[in-house]
């Protein structure tokens, strides 16, 4: 399926940019008329995603952050958030819930946000080479929810 | 994003406002213990009243707070929150470690 508009950025690794990206990525989802509840899906996930980036893939180091996305006809947006950092050994123990590398401040929650605010996620990783993460989530818009 | 922080001998409150993220995180916690360490009072609330949104990191703010708080005895309240902060603060488990009261609870 062939998306019927599609959005690309590429940003820095600079926790300044969470702000930026999830706000970017909301304007964008605008388009198909989500909900309140709905953006804010949306917004949690992107950011989420992008924290994964700063603070796992490029640890120590700064590094490009490319997010995608397109919506589609029949009312689902689709975002990628790809990293070229250090990439994830076991990707099914770093989406368990509280699992975290970074142990203190970092709750372990990142995926089971994301996976409890999307529809569907997919993770793509290979250790050295980078990480995408796939969100899909179909937006149901003000009509139906707000009636 | 900002901090407010009241006193009384019992209690330190901390009000947070705007978006906590892992980027306004590290303040909000710097301002937030500083706090609570320099008053003498054991148990704190946080106040989420005016925060506008929240990811993960807003768990893993009030899980930091919880673990030196609860380190000298004391209790964590988490109050004023959306129907949406309250439940990703259940889907964490933090209702077993502090007391979670919504928006709308009477008696604040």
């Amino acid at each position: 399926m062939k998306p019927i508009n599609e959005m690309r950025l590429k940003i820095e690794s600079r926790s300044v940019n969470e702000a930026f990206s999830r706000a970017a990525v909301a304007a964008f989802a605008a388009q198909l008329d989500p909900n309140i509840e709905e953006l804010s899906d949306i917004r949690t996930a992107v950011s989420e995603a992008v924290t994964n980036c700063i603070v796992h893939a490029y640890a120590d180091t700064l590094g490009p952050i490319y997010i995608w996305s397109g919506i589609y006809e029949n009312g689902v947006i689709r975002i990628k958030i790809r990293d070229t950092g250090c990439g994830i050994e076991n990707v099914k123990q770093a989406m368990e819930p509280l699992f975290t590398t970074s142990g203190g401040e970092r709750a372990g929650l990142g995926f089971a946000v994301m996976e409890s605010f999307c529809d569907k996620i997919k993770v793509r990783s290979k250790p050295g080479v980078g990480t995408v993460v796939t969100l899909e989530k179909q937006i149901r818009g003000r009509e139906q929810t707000d009636a | 994003m900002a901090v407010r922080i009241t006193t009384t001998p019992v209690r330190v409150t901390v009000a947070v406002s705007g978006e906590i993220d892992h980027h306004n995180a590290a303040i909000i916690r710097y301002e937030a213990d500083e706090a609570i360490q320099s008053a003498l009072a054991p148990n704190v609330r946080i106040d989420f009243g005016d925060v506008t949104f929240m990811d993960s990191s807003g768990i893993g703010f009030v899980m930091g707070r919880y673990r030196i708080v609860n380190s000298y005895g004391g209790n964590v309240e988490v109050v004023n929150l959306t129907d949406r902060i309250y439940s990703m603060m259940k889907l964490a488990g933090l209702d077993k470690l502090v007391t979670l009261r919504k928006k709308t609870e009477k008696g604040l």
